[in-house]
């Protein structure tokens, strides 16, 4: 009975924080003003975070946390400031190129989902190994199995960061 | 405890899926709608994110850490390409003082 009790109230948490996730993706697309757009896709990643806890992947739900709502977010809100929109500028598309967007999207999102619904019912997400999303246990697997891609993510990580450096910086010839 | 987190997940694999896909499509209708550049960029955010947690849900379905290792590699990809995006983004803001992206046809053939 304590079971069932748990499944349920652990069921609706998943039901309640997926419509969240959906609401706030949505109002991500159709916020008129960029910096709202950009504080709701903090509020959508962090029902993200919440996903992957009820999940136990600890070690994502902390990186997601830290990575996407700490740095990567506040990456895109220094740089609308400091491209200053103050003017409410974006001109809107024309209607139908709007409608023919949504509808495109729309056929994508029906596809994938008869093609779901062709599959049939599937296996509840059981998380056999309480402590596979543990930091202890993936980095294991990190630094045993993908030590290679791990040291080339560094490598890609540097490259980003002089790329991005000599991008953003001033041509002092031409200018 | 032990209970607690094996009941945790009684959802059904496929709502992960839908939810994902859901969320995917949304990040595509907000590529296709929207002529600014920078939230053209958030909805490849949240593309990125859909993938992610279905690769998560996976993981945890199949009892394999190696889906959560591939996240924790997106999620590097990810803040790479924030960071040369947002450069090119600020030097087309330099270059033609706006972010629309309608602006930059002339690389049309």
């Amino acid at each position: 009975m304590g079971q069932g009790y748990f499944v349920n109230i652990n069921m609706s948490t998943f039901y309640f924080i997926a419509f969240l996730s959906i609401f706030f993706s949505i109002l991500v697309i159709t916020a008129k003003n960029p910096v709202h757009s950009i504080l709701y896709l903090i509020l959508t990643f962090f029902t993200f975070t919440v996903h992957y806890i009820l999940m136990n992947a600890q070690f994502l739900a902390i990186v997601n946390f830290i990575v996407y709502m700490g740095a990567i977010l506040v990456l895109f809100l220094y740089t609308l400031m400091l491209i200053n929109l103050n003017k409410d500028s974006e001109p809107v598309k024309p209607f139908m190129v709007k409608f023919a967007g949504v509808f495109g999207g729309g056929i994508l999102m029906v596809a994938l989902a008869a093609s779901l619904k062709s599959m049939g019912a599937s296996n509840p997400v059981i998380l056999q190994n309480p402590d596979l999303g543990l930091v202890k246990n993936l980095g294991k697997v990190l630094f045993n199995e993908f030590l290679l891609p791990f040291e080339i993510s560094s490598v890609l990580l540097l490259s980003a960061m002089v790329g991005a450096v000599l991008l953003a910086t001033k041509d002092t010839k031409t200018a | 405890m032990e209970s607690l987190t094996n009941t945790i997940h009684a959802v059904p694999l496929n709502h992960y899926i839908l939810l994902s896909s859901i969320i995917f499509s949304i990040g595509v209708m907000g590529v296709l709608i929207r002529r600014n550049a920078i939230v053209i960029f958030m909805s490849v955010e949240l593309m990125l994110n859909a993938v992610n947690l279905l690769l998560t849900a996976f993981s945890v379905y199949r009892g394999d850490a190696t889906g959560q290792v591939f996240v924790f590699f997106i999620m590097a990809l990810a803040a790479a390409e924030v960071a040369v995006g947002l450069a090119i983004i600020v030097m087309i803001y330099r270059n033609t003082n706006s972010i629309d992206i309608n602006v930059l046809n002339r690389l049309k053939w």
